[in-house]
């Protein structure tokens, strides 16, 4: 292979992981918007979407049933989250909310391993494991199918915040909390709707990865760090800017783990988050971040 | 106005303290026990130092856990690889842990918001990365192993009875500084911008540099903790410094009572105790786990040590007004 072919090969397996974390992204910055807190459980959202999969698919379902019956699954889940445990509280500090989030973690975490085991599972792809060879270089049909349903996800979110009246209300509620509830928008209503698409978004994100990079219990917390991370890059707070740092660092942890060293593949994300920080704390596309008073 | 120290409270407690602390290892059940509680000890000098960062510059550290990490390997390499003497090499993890967190504390706490927590999150998976990678250095995952044990004269601290006098002697100095710097120039100053940032500005105080401050002194504290460990086990791997950790650390700080130094205390202790207890769960132990911390959160916002202690000055001040 030619360093060009390379190249090509880097970039579209960086596409492909970096899709996930774009839709991982989109996840963190639904419930930022309309909370303001980082929910530490959207990695788990990732994990249970592929580990309910394969359960559906182990009972005999077809393969396209068991995608929208873990999509349904996983969106309760979330929905129940917030529900039982941000829901009945009032005037709780961002602090306490954020450390909820990760005691949910840990108790979606801890189900899953009961309720599934400690060993890694997979699907099986969508259309094959013939690879397609492009230019000089090659990839499975899976990727297209990743890429592919990520944009389409991205895609709904987008309509769904821009026509629906609960898209609007959820950005009435991020843009001004005060004034939206004045103009009689149920605030809470809001939150819990963010916490359930979240959870929908990131679960589709778990089972189109499943087949190619298995799943299991503990896959979620890295998966969402480094969705994080995409997030922080892109600017928290921005759907745009989750898909573009999602999409950046798929690309420049491929690139930097194929050319430079894959040893410290996964440090890539978090030394991308340090100089995000140091250079450009806003992410690309978000708001400017505001001084110490 | 009395210190905080000089309050007959605080004095009875701190006398409870150290009672309990010298009879503790004659009336525990095994030595198993006694090991566990000198992990406690590290673990209450990680939640001291993380509770003073969460408690007074309103941010939470990630990273915390990566400190605790440094601190060890620094004292490990020095001591097997460089021959450094124990003590002299504790000493050398603690600059090495001083310059590293004022750097990312004077970067991260130029703004406001969540820029220490992605910070410290970076830096600590980072760092934990680091540890297994830099296997000529580090031992790497198989681990870094013959780390000499501390000696004062003809006193080894080998086993677990000497250890736990030695951590908890430390626990205790650090305890006391806690107290003396919630009531230094240091803490008012922390007070006041945590009561309104640009008052506290406005009035001459350096938030920023009051801020880094406490943070470096956490780190440190945490530093501290990892270099006692180090020589404790003597033998290191990465997986005893991962993001689970800084989270568990967290979790200690929030149960036990965000600022509350004596909650900070109890919240480690009893952590350190409840997975010994869960283990009879089996597999149910993590979902339990994770339960007790919502359950907390949700229940006690204040923490344990935080409620009981917003209790009984609610009950002062109710006698005060008779």
């Amino acid at each position: 292979m030619t360093t060009t072919d390379l190249l090509l090969q880097f970039v579209f397996s960086g596409l492909m992981v970096g899709s996930i974390y774009a839709l991982i992204a989109l996840g963190f910055t639904i419930v930022y918007t309309a909370t303001e807190a980082i929910n530490f459980a959207q990695g788990e959202f990732v994990m249970l979407g592929g580990m309910t999969a394969v359960a559906l698919v182990g009972t005999g379902m077809p393969l396209l049933a068991a995608f929208a019956g873990s999509v349904l699954i996983v969106t309760l889940v979330g929905l129940l989250l917030e529900r039982l445990t941000l829901a009945p509280l009032k005037n709780v500090s961002l602090t306490n909310l954020i450390i909820i989030t990760i005691g949910g973690s840990i108790f979606l975490k801890g189900s899953a391993m009961l309720l599934w085991g400690k060993d890694a599972a997979a699907l099986p792809s969508y259309s094959g494991d013939t690879p397609i060879r492009v230019l000089g270089a090659s990839f499975l049909p899976q990727a297209l199918w990743i890429i592919g349903t990520a944009m389409v996800v991205v895609v709904l979110v987008r309509t769904f915040f821009a026509r629906t009246t609960t898209g609007q209300a959820m950005r009435a509620v991020a843009a001004n909390r005060f004034a939206a509830t004045l103009v009689g928008i149920n605030v809470k209503a809001m939150t819990a709707y963010s916490f359930a698409l979240a959870a929908a978004v990131g679960a589709v994100a778990g089972i189109i990865i499943t087949p190619v990079a298995l799943t299991q219990f503990d896959r979620g917390t890295m998966l969402g760090l480094k969705g994080f991370s995409a997030a922080v890059l892109g600017g928290m707070g921005s759907s745009p800017g989750a898909v573009v740092g999602g999409l950046l660092l798929g690309v420049l942890e491929s690139l930097g783990g194929g050319f430079i060293s894959s040893a410290y593949k996964d440090a890539i994300a978090f030394i991308l988050l340090i100089i995000v920080l140091l250079v450009r704390p806003q992410g690309i596309l978000g708001a400017p971040a505001r001084r110490r008073a | 106005m009395k210190s905080t120290i000089d309050r007959l409270p605080h004095r009875t407690a701190l006398a409870v303290f150290l009672v309990l602390v010298a009879v503790l290892p004659l009336v525990v059940p095994s030595k198993y026990f006694i090991s566990i509680l000198v992990l406690a000890g590290f673990n209450v000098m990680l939640v001291l130092g993380l509770n003073l960062v969460m408690g007074y510059t309103g941010q939470v550290s990630l990273g915390h856990a990566g400190f605790y990490g440094l601190g060890a390997y620094a004292s490990g390499v020095l001591t097997t690889k460089y021959g450094f003497n124990p003590w002299v090499a504790m000493g050398a993890a603690l600059v090495i842990c001083a310059i590293a967190s004022g750097l990312i504390g004077a970067a991260a706490l130029r703004l406001q918001g969540y820029y220490l927590s992605m910070a410290t999150l970076g830096f600590g998976i980072i760092l934990y990365i680091l540890f297994g990678e830099l296997a000529w250095l580090t031992g790497g995952p198989s681990g870094l192993t013959g780390i000499p044990e501390f000696r004062i004269g003809a006193l080894r601290f080998a086993s677990d009875v000497p250890y736990y006098y030695l951590v908890w002697s430390i626990v205790g100095a650090l305890l006391l500084f806690s107290f003396h710097l919630v009531d230094s120039r240091v803490g008012r100053s922390l007070r006041s911008i945590q009561g309104d940032e640009i008052a506290a500005s406005l009035v001459g105080i350096n938030t920023w540099a009051t801020k880094v401050q406490i943070f470096v002194i956490g780190a440190c504290m945490a530093s501290l903790a990892g270099s006692l460990y180090a020589h404790y086990v003597t033998v290191l791997t990465p997986d005893s410094f991962g993001f689970m950790l800084s989270i568990e650390i967290v979790v200690m700080v929030i149960v036990g009572g965000s600022g509350s130094i004596w909650g900070g205390l109890l919240g480690a202790v009893l952590l350190t105790l409840l997975p010994e207890y869960l283990r009879a769960m089996k597999d149910y132990d993590v979902l339990i786990y994770g339960a007790i911390v919502i359950l907390v959160v949700m229940f006690l916002p204040r923490g344990i040590g935080g409620g009981i202690e917003h209790r009984l000055r609610q009950r002062m001040l109710a006698r005060r007004g008779d």
